[in-house]
């Protein structure tokens, strides 16, 4: 009896949860669908499911039309490159504050995150002409550096927190036995280190693709990354449904992925560990 | 055991993190801070000149910057207590056993990992279009008239997408909290006779109180900076109906290259901003043990 109802109970959340499911995820599943219509197909009225032509057509005119492959390419050297000059600077920074705190240490970090409470309107201006004075505006450089500055209070934090799970008694012991500072950071703690490193790598590159206060305002046609590339389809003579839907898919679909996989490291990066 | 060795080893391995921190904050700013009282515009090069405090004035008393001020409030305000409030029920709904548990939960935090600008376009037209958008289709389909979203109620629309978007961040931290109460503790209260509301009063809120306060406080830094989204789907209009303090800033200076006014409305923005950092910083400081 009380299985049977239990059951009940069960089958009944499941119905309610995998609707609520398919409907927050409605938006991305349509947009994936359009991108497999013919234009017309796209904003038919009443639009078709599933039963439509499906064609791969869009996905080779988007790349015919404007260079997506080079957008593609700008988001993946600005997100990797912006994350990984990111680690190498935050790496000894979160060592010391791990293993050899002092008095100040709570007060570096926490300025480091105050830092990133400053909203980018604020020095938007100073930035852009900066930029526009030293060649960096519509530059993957520029752009690497203006992420790298407003992730790199994240990527220490992080770090940090990961490090400081890690027993500090074995980094004494390879002192002991002679290992020098850049020995023990690069031989004991980072192999130590890897998942933590690698959840800090994942949610970086995710919040660098996805960034897009400052890649729409200093990229223009060459630097552009994908959110500022699909920005341009905004205007209205680049209004196709069908293509827009293929764009957005190739952009979104690697990190999507990404994002699944490090979605514990997320909870845990973006609250810098308030919430376990 | 720390040495005077490592401590200058320490700092040395600090400084490049702090140095560029302390560049990246301080130039700036302060650069905003010294434009903010020249007339300096774009177009008129070579002709700054020191006008005290009349840039704050103007941008103050623009009738702008009360619809920015408030459409920024009503943003923030309303999309907090959608997540907030969405995220509690999506967290007890995936605390809960179900068939399929592990995919639902990817489908519902799917829409954090999409850039705001796809997510601006494929609302904007594939859903809310009067003409071609999904919503207009379902409308007819059920004999009524189309609603024209983004031009009969701009601003809601931008909460309605700003919120699908940080649904699953707000779903995923409460579901984090909710899943590491004691379950033991809320048996015993099903026992002592305390129905499903009194346990969520009693129990389940106070336990994620917390959790709702990081939520709050994480969520204002990032939405008092929403700008592709309204880029991308009005540009802040009709008129000023959807322009926050961040757009109305980039208005001013890149749209209208006035630097000046702009750079007061940056540190206009920034003194609001630090008054909701500093209850964040509080927060975190005090769950730090150092």
């Amino acid at each position: 009896m009380a299985r049977a109802a239990t059951n009940r109970q069960k089958l009944v959340v499941t119905l309610v949860a995998w609707t609520i499911g398919i409907v927050i995820f409605f938006p991305i599943l349509w947009t994936a669908l359009t991108s497999f219509k013919t234009e017309a197909e796209a904003i038919a009225s009443p639009p078709s499911f599933l039963a439509f032509h499906w064609t791969l057509e869009n996905y080779t005119e988007v790349q015919q039309r404007s260079d997506y492959f080079l957008h593609f390419w700008n988001s993946v050297v600005i997100s990797v490159g912006s994350t990984l000059i990111g680690l190498m600077v935050a790496v000894p920074a979160a060592w010391s504050m791990a293993f050899v705190p002092g008095k100040r240490t709570r007060d570096v970090l926490m300025w480091m995150l105050s830092t990133k409470m400053l909203p980018p309107v604020g020095v938007l201006i100073p930035i852009y002409l900066l930029f526009r004075d030293f060649g960096l505006l519509d530059s993957r450089v520029g752009l690497v550096i203006v992420l790298t500055l407003i992730n790199l209070p994240i990527i220490v934090w992080m770090l940090f927190t990961y490090f400081r799970e890690i027993p500090g008694e074995i980094l004494e012991a390879a002192r002991m036995d002679g290992a020098g500072l850049r020995d023990e950071i690069l031989f004991v703690l980072l192999p130590m280190a890897v998942p933590g490193i690698a959840s800090t790598l994942l949610l970086n590159i995710i919040l660098a693709w996805n960034e897009a206060f400052w890649t729409l305002n200093l990229s223009a046609s060459q630097s552009a990354p994908l959110t500022a590339f699909i920005a341009s389809y905004s205007s209205p003579e680049g209004l196709f449904y069908a293509k827009l839907s293929a764009a957005s898919t190739m952009a979104v679909a690697p990190i999507l992925v990404l994002g699944w996989f490090s979605q514990k490291q997320l909870v845990r990066g973006l609250t810098f560990g308030a919430v376990k | 055991m720390a040495t005077a060795h490592s401590r200058a080893a320490a700092r040395l391995t600090m400084s490049p993190a702090v140095v560029l921190l302390l560049g990246w904050m301080l130039i700036p700013l302060a650069m905003t801070l010294y434009f903010s009282f020249l007339r300096y515009n774009l177009l008129m090069p070579g002709q700054e000149e020191w006008i005290g405090t009349l840039n704050y004035q103007y941008f103050l008393t623009d009738p702008a910057f009360f619809a920015a001020l408030g459409n920024t409030l009503a943003l923030v305000g309303g999309v907090l207590v959608l997540t907030i409030a969405g995220g509690i029920g999506l967290a007890l709904l995936l605390d809960r056993p179900f068939w399929g548990r592990g995919i639902v939960r990817l489908l519902i935090i799917a829409p954090f990992f999409v850039m705001p600008t796809v997510s601006a376009l494929v609302w904007k037209n594939m859903l809310m279009n009067p003409v071609n958008g999904l919503f207009a289709a379902i409308a007819r389909g059920l004999g009524l008239q189309p609603f024209d979203f983004l031009a009969e109620a701009p601003l809601s629309s931008i909460i309605l997408i700003v919120t699908w978007q940080w649904l699953p961040f707000a779903t995923l931290i409460l579901l984090t909290a909710l899943q590491s109460l004691d379950s033991e503790r809320l048996e015993a209260a099903e026992m002592d006779g305390a129905g499903a509301v009194d346990r969520f009063i009693h129990i389940i809120l106070p336990h994620l109180a917390r959790a709702m306060t990081v939520v709050t406080l994480i969520q204002t830094i990032f939405l008092l900076s929403v700008f592709a989204e309204i880029l991308v789907t009005t540009n802040g209009g009709p008129g000023t109906a959807t322009t926050n303090i961040t757009y109305l800033v980039y208005a001013q200076s890149l749209l209208q290259f006035d630097v000046g006014g702009g750079s007061a409305g940056g540190i206009v923005a920034v003194v609001l901003a630090n008054i909701v950092a500093v209850f964040l910083m509080r927060m975190i400081g005090r769950n730090l043990d150092i």
